[in-house]
């Protein structure tokens, strides 16, 4: 069997055809395979849906319990028969739930990784490697410009601005899925306690992390009447970036603009945000991540998707690996 | 390096002026000596690095990643300095970076010859991480760029010790990096250094504007008048044959002016105006003065070239006389230092020194009616001095004003309005406005973001969110038609020719004055009205 004929990019995204269903699909299909709950890769409107546990849960919470016409529960590391082919959920470490995706059938194994990391995060389960013949990986910080720091050194950074201006509000942008909870955890584990305020967009994804037993501490609501602006002293905010540009923000003391993303490396990207304090916190997998899993797992060949695949490409033909670019559409690096 | 290249991340970053004070003052307390006195040369650019070219950089990082890579990531990144710091690859097997002081790094780098400067850039590169890469490149590619001017260092080392700027600027440049006997007395651990160069600088006295009512009380026969002329204040100092032309704010500017140092045939500190003469005319006619703009052409220059001096020749105009001789005149009274200004001028070469003329006057109004018509348009306005007023640093209230002429105003429409920094990082608060061309469409002719209340910005901000047309990233273009939008009454002080904006004039120092929600657009003002002004 060729790698094409069990695995395929259309428009709808990546198909396979022997057992007809879609991974991740960008639009409503028959039956859908979603490595994560991110809006991207988890769309509303398909016949059946296969995922973990935790991401039916995040769909239904995001799109509403009827987001698709049947669901069904995927447990990591379990094997399961989808028409010809066996297809298993592994843990990718990017979000609550996410997880690659394997696809065998006829000897052949192809691994769709989604979006992974490599490093720890005390808010899901750690990335596996899975041996495939065919690596299908995203792209998302393929230049090797990105080498993400430490996450405890980029908590160390907010504490220390947090001390250094204690009478300003820290409004941190997080999106809603994964890196607010991460970052909240993050906060605990590096022996922050005073409560955290959030933004009414995090709310429920916190309150469910919390019911799958993920402790995130005291959480309050961002939301006040003008009153108690004080209140908001030296406290830390989380909230989605694009709240910061609103009229919700208007409401915090003189308010110190921070954003946990991967893309803070780049201090233009820092600058055209109008962020203050860039906290390099990624739930990607970095460049030396990339190639070192690309090397560990030494498939046959790599398909590269959403991202900067030009850069991954390059690299795997100077390592020797036969490597092409994917370019599904559909998926927003933005969001991260 | 690991602290000063945070500092440098976290100053380049923040908007805010009082922000930015801490971030420095924090560090003057954190970082050891002679860190700290490096790194407040590297702001304040007194700093002296052999440089490293661009090419160098890319030469070294050519050596150990493939050239398609770097171009990719050079392309998505934007910064050549950013570019390598990020994608240096440490030695392989290399653990966590030491950290290395800047004081070590500055020694090692300040005797380095063109020869060894790759290999000794590139070990600095391995053993440091990103940011201190980063710091470390534009450390010796020349420039820091994080927005913080050396006054603004001297004042964050001021607050820090608790003493006048003032203080600070006295001794400043007599003194070299890495400063230690400036941290000692800042910090209380010794006396205050004593300048012992010649030609220092002496911190400049400086005037409040006339508020309404301000003059009432004060008896005209006690104040002297004198035009306040359009150029550039500034400090000539000439002590035991050191030279030194000073801008108000102590940055030494004399390579700048060959010409004028050139002409400084005496020993003491005059303070006076820095103009562009009109060499056609005569010494002392009102067209010997020429305009702002024909000054710009030689400012913010490190060197000039003999042609431009040729073209746009400057002259000091005498204001005061802080020092003659060896003696300090600080303390006498205006009436004693002008009269031996005045003297002293006498015996300089008058197409390069002349003295500011008195204005005689004897009732307050007249003041104003002489601001009303003033006889040359390099005059901006009016300095009153108290004749038996010592000369003081800072802005003493009392001992002078400056009356300024009224500023022009004019009507514009709000085009674009950007968001702001800090406590307006929220708030649309940067504002774009234009004047009616002939063929009816409005072109931009300025940019304002100061002059308005609290509440005026709340308004401005609710009208710009429910009148947007367009974004373009953080900028919003607003409703802007004849009979919908909002006009703006600009104040400004000149207007000049500028190749760079559409109008092709540029404004200075506008600001917006009123709110016109009652004035429907069309009826603000025409480009022509703008082109009339600049005569």
């Amino acid at each position: 069997m060729q790698p094409q004929d069990l695995l395929r990019p259309t428009p709808a995204g990546l198909y396979c055809p022997v057992g007809d269903f879609h991974i991740d699909p960008v639009r409503p299909v028959p039956r859908a395979l979603v490595t994560h709950g991110h809006a991207d890769h988890a769309r509303p409107g398909h016949g059946a849906v296969l995922a973990t546990r935790e991401t039916l849960d995040i769909m239904g919470l995001r799109h509403g319990a009827d987001h698709a016409g049947s669901t069904q529960a995927a447990g990591y590391g379990e094997s399961l028969a989808l028409g010809g082919v066996t297809v298993g959920f592994h843990p990718a470490g990017h979000v609550l739930g996410s997880a690659q995706i394997r696809v065998e059938a006829g000897g052949l194994r192809i691994l769709v990784t989604g979006d992974y990391k490599r490093g720890p995060d005390p808010s899901c389960a750690p990335w596996e490697p899975v041996p495939a013949d065919v690596l299908i990986t995203e792209a998302t910080f393929g230049l090797p410009v990105f080498r993400h720091p430490d996450p405890a050194a980029e908590i160390a950074r907010l504490l220390a601005s947090l001390a250094q201006f204690p009478e300003r509000a820290h409004l941190v942008g997080v999106y809603a899925l994964g890196k607010a909870q991460r970052l909240i955890a993050l906060l605990r584990a590096a022996g922050y306690d005073r409560p955290i305020y959030i933004h009414g967009a995090l709310a429920r994804l916190c309150a469910y992390y919390e019911s799958r037993g993920i402790a995130l501490g005291p959480l309050e609501s961002a939301t006040v009447d003008r009153g108690t602006k004080g209140a908001f002293a030296g406290a830390v905010v989380l909230g989605p970036p694009s709240a910061f540009a609103a009229k919700w923000a208007q409401r915090f003391p003189d308010p110190l603009i921070a954003f946990a993303s991967g893309w803070m490396q780049v201090r233009a990207r820092a600058r055209q945000r109008g962020v203050e304090l860039p906290l390099v916190l990624s739930d990607h997998a970095d460049w030396p991540g990339l190639t070192d899993t690309i090397a560990q797992l030494a498939p046959q060949e790599v398909w590269v998707t959403h991202g900067r695949e030009e850069a991954l490409v390059r690299w795997c033909g100077l390592a020797g690996i036969p490597a092409r670019p994917l370019s599904l559409v559909g998926y927003e690096d933005e969001a991260e | 390096m690991q602290r000063f290249a945070a500092l440098l991340d976290r100053l380049t970053l923040t908007p805010a002026r009082n922000a930015k004070l801490r971030l420095l003052a924090d560090y003057f307390s954190d970082a050891p000596d002679p860190d700290r006195g490096h790194a407040l040369a590297a702001i304040t650019r007194d700093l002296e690095l052999p440089g490293v070219k661009p090419a160098m950089l890319r030469a070294l990082v050519a050596e150990r990643t493939d050239p398609e890579l770097f171009a990719l990531s050079y392309d998505y990144v934007g910064d050549l300095a950013e570019t390598v710091a990020l994608i240096w690859e440490p030695a392989p097997g290399a653990g966590p970076p030491p950290d290395i002081r800047l004081g070590a790094v500055v020694a090692r780098l300040s005797r380095l010859s063109r020869a060894e400067a790759p290999a000794c850039i590139a070990a600095h590169l391995d053993a440091l991480d990103a940011p201190a890469r980063f710091a470390l490149i534009k450390l010796v590619t020349g420039g820091l760029r994080v927005g913080v001017s050396a006054r603004l260092a001297k004042q964050a080392l001021a607050g820090w010790g608790g003493v006048e700027v003032t203080e600070i600027e006295e001794i400043w440049h007599g003194l070299a990096p890495p400063y230690a006997a400036l941290f000692a007395w800042l910090e209380g651990r010794a006396p205050r250094p004593e300048p012992q160069a010649a030609a220092l600088f002496r911190p400049v006295m400086l005037a409040n504007p006339v508020e309404p009512g301000d003059l009432d009380r004060l008896a005209p026969a006690d104040y002297a008048a004198e035009w306040k002329w359009d150029g550039i204040r500034v400090q000539v100092t000439a002590e035991r044959g050191t030279r030194r032309l000073y801008s108000r704010s102590g940055d030494d500017i004399s390579r700048a002016f060959p010409d004028l140092i050139e002409a400084m045939d005496f020993e003491g500190a005059i303070d006076g105006e820095l103009l562009v003469m009109r060499a056609e005319a005569a010494p002392g006619s009102p067209e010997r003065v020429g305009s702002f703009a024909e000054l710009q052409q030689r400012l913010n220059r490190k060197t000039v070239s003999a042609a431009l001096m040729a073209r746009h020749p400057v002259f000091l105009r005498a204001y005061d006389l802080l020092a003659e001789g060896q003696e300090d005149l600080r303390r006498l009274p205006f009436t004693a230092r002008r009269a031996r200004l005045a003297a002293l001028v006498t015996g300089l070469d008058p197409a390069r020194f002349d003295l500011s003329a008195a204005v005689p006057f004897a009732a307050w109004d007249e003041v104003a009616r002489l601001l009303a018509a003033p006889p040359h348009d390099a005059i901006e306005g009016v300095m009153l001095k108290r004749r038996d007023a010592p000369y003081v640093p800072g802005r003493p209230k009392g001992p002078w004003f400056k009356w300024k002429k009224d500023p022009h105003l004019i009507d514009a429409v709000l085009m674009y309005a950007q968001r702001g920094h800090g406590r307006r990082s929220s708030f649309y608060s940067d504002y774009t406005f234009g004047v009616w061309t002939a063929a009816g469409t409005l072109v931009p002719v300025g940019k304002a973001y100061f002059g308005f209340t609290d509440e005026e910005l709340r308004r401005i901000d609710r009208f710009v969110r429910d009148n947007t047309v367009e974004r373009f990233g953080p900028v919003r273009a607003v409703r802007a038609e004849p009979e919908a939008g909002l006009v703006l009454e600009i104040a400004f002080e000149g207007l000049q020719r500028s190749g760079r904006h559409k109008s092709g004039l540029a404004m200075r120092f506008p600001r917006i004055h009123r709110l016109r929600w009652d004035k429907p657009p069309r009826e603000a003002d025409r480009l022509e009205t703008l082109e009339r002004l600049l005569g």
